[in-house]
């Protein structure tokens, strides 16, 4: 049921059978690009909405509720500000570097959706080490970050972003090991095996305490890579400023917003994918009428349901925990999570080992 | 379609980044201007250069994760074919993360991992 892959294939058969195949390629290009836009602006649009509400209601204020209904109509509002802002270029800043800083971070964002899957059949590029390449991919983030800071030519900016190169290098150990966990259970780097290896129960239950360590690692190290929440040291507001995007003016502090939003979304999706079972309906042991009527929702809803979840979880730490110190946040990293991680993924193995997972 | 959907990501990118600030660069006012164009420091004119040498810190953090993450990636393949090998899989993990422990022990007592 809900399956895309006819609905995508129909498309490109039709296609191919129409068109030369250069045509053919250049238009299943262009439809995947306009998609890829709609998705992006939409999500990113509706996160930072979402965001400053939910901050309101944390801090019991209203929040944004002027234009459009509740207020839903603000960010593209404010979007539309940020498009005809002044773009500022800094005394004896790196032009080049100023100017390609925001790209980078955009590229990085954008390119780790392509392997996310969002449905049956509803996945870019199927990688056999689809894991690894959105390690690799939101990993570029933080060389835009760095260039971005050095670039601006300003203090706060350079502060910002070597508290930030420092942060997300640490704690990108820990997202790799705490991901390593799921992929020893599963045996398969293969986004599209791993879901379908979670077909009778989600690793964060099959995995017994081991995957539900793994799981709190992860968003913790997630969130500390965003840039976000108690460890939002790079751009923190009551000392630099904005951090490394201080000096960027316009349209390009608003990249440097949107990427923040979606990298957030890529972690959640990768939570979502490798501990609650991707677009997979929730299913309660063997009641059959359950799992039936659990089957009638679509996988899409699903798989953002339980990344508005995750999502949900990462807005409700930033409201509610203090800023770390550098050094607090490092030793947090080195001296806690690593070794805790270490432990977990031995614990793993043995359980693999045992197959005493369910 | 598959071998260029990674290429059509890229290049969406591309012009998203590129568009936007292209219409930007023809619709947004511009007016720059001596003060407007210094670095923001709450107001104060900036002292002396930016770019100079910076916290040690920092980089021997970096040299520890180098360290850290390039021995992260054999535990990927072995992540992989753990199911099928088993017994010696095991066995060699707890030796390779015996070493990876010393390694970390040694950075700690040496107070690698504390910052001053």
């Amino acid at each position: 049921m809900y399956d895309f892959t006819p609905f995508i294939e129909s498309i490109t058969s039709y296609l191919n059978e129409n068109l030369s195949p250069f045509w053919a390629g250049l238009i299943s290009m262009v439809l995947l690009g306009v998609g890829i836009l709609l998705f992006y602006a939409v999500l990113g649009l509706y996160l930072v909405y979402a965001e400053r509400k939910i901050c309101a209601r944390m801090q019991n204020r209203m929040g944004p509720n002027r234009v459009g209904p509740g207020g839903i109509f603000q960010t593209i509002a404010d979007l539309i500000k940020l498009l005809l802002k002044e773009l500022i270029y800094i005394r004896n800043a790196d032009s080049l570097l100023f100017n390609i800083a925001p790209f980078i971070v955009i590229v990085a964002s954008i390119m780790a959706i392509g392997a996310i899957p969002f449905a049956k059949g509803l996945q870019a590029v199927d990688l056999n080490i689809g894991v690894l390449y959105i390690l690799a991919i939101s990993s570029m983030g933080v060389i835009g970050i760095l260039i971005a800071g050095w670039a601006s030519n300003s203090k706060y900016s350079v502060i910002g972003a070597m508290r930030s190169g420092a942060q997300v290098i640490s704690y990108e150990l820990s997202v790799g090991l705490a991901l390593l966990g799921i992929i020893t259970f599963a045996g398969s780097m293969q986004f599209s095996e791993i879901i379908a290896s979670q077909e009778d129960g989600w690793w964060i239950f099959k995995g017994h305490i081991p995957a539900m360590i793994a799981f709190v690692i992860f968003l913790i190290a997630g969130t500390a890579e965003t840039n976000r929440g108690p460890f939002d040291l790079a751009e923190a507001e009551s000392e630099l400023t904005a951090g490394f995007h201080t000096e960027y003016s316009g349209i390009k502090f608003a990249f440097f917003f949107l990427a923040e939003y979606m990298n957030m979304f890529i972690i959640a999706a990768v939570a979502t994918t490798l501990w609650l079972g991707g677009w997979l309906p929730f299913h309660l042991f063997r009641w059959g009428a359950f799992n039936t009527v659990m089957d009638f929702i679509p996988p899409v809803f699903w798989f953002f349901g339980k990344a508005a979840f995750v999502i949900y979880l990462m807005m409700w730490f930033k409201w509610t925990f203090p800023r770390l110190r550098i050094d607090q946040l490092l030793a947090l990293e080195w001296k806690y999570l690593l070794p805790i991680n270490l432990m977990n993924l031995i614990l793993i193995a043995f359980l693999t080992l045992m197959k005493w997972h369910f | 379609m598959e071998p260029y959907a990674l290429l059509t990501f890229f290049l969406t990118a591309a012009v998203l980044v590129g568009g936007a600030i292209a219409f930007a660069y023809y619709a947004a006012p511009s007016l720059p201007g001596l003060v407007k164009s210094e670095p923001y420091e709450c107001g104060i004119p900036t002292e002396g250069p930016t770019w100079i040498q910076f916290h040690v810190g920092y980089y021997l953090y970096a040299i520890i994760y180098l360290i850290f993450d390039v021995e992260t990636v054999f535990i990927y393949p072995w992540a992989v074919v753990m199911r099928e090998i088993g017994l010696t899989a095991f066995i060699e993990i707890l030796i390779f993360f015996t070493i990876l422990g010393l390694g970390l022990l040694y950075a700690w007592k040496k107070n690698a991992l504390t910052w001053e």
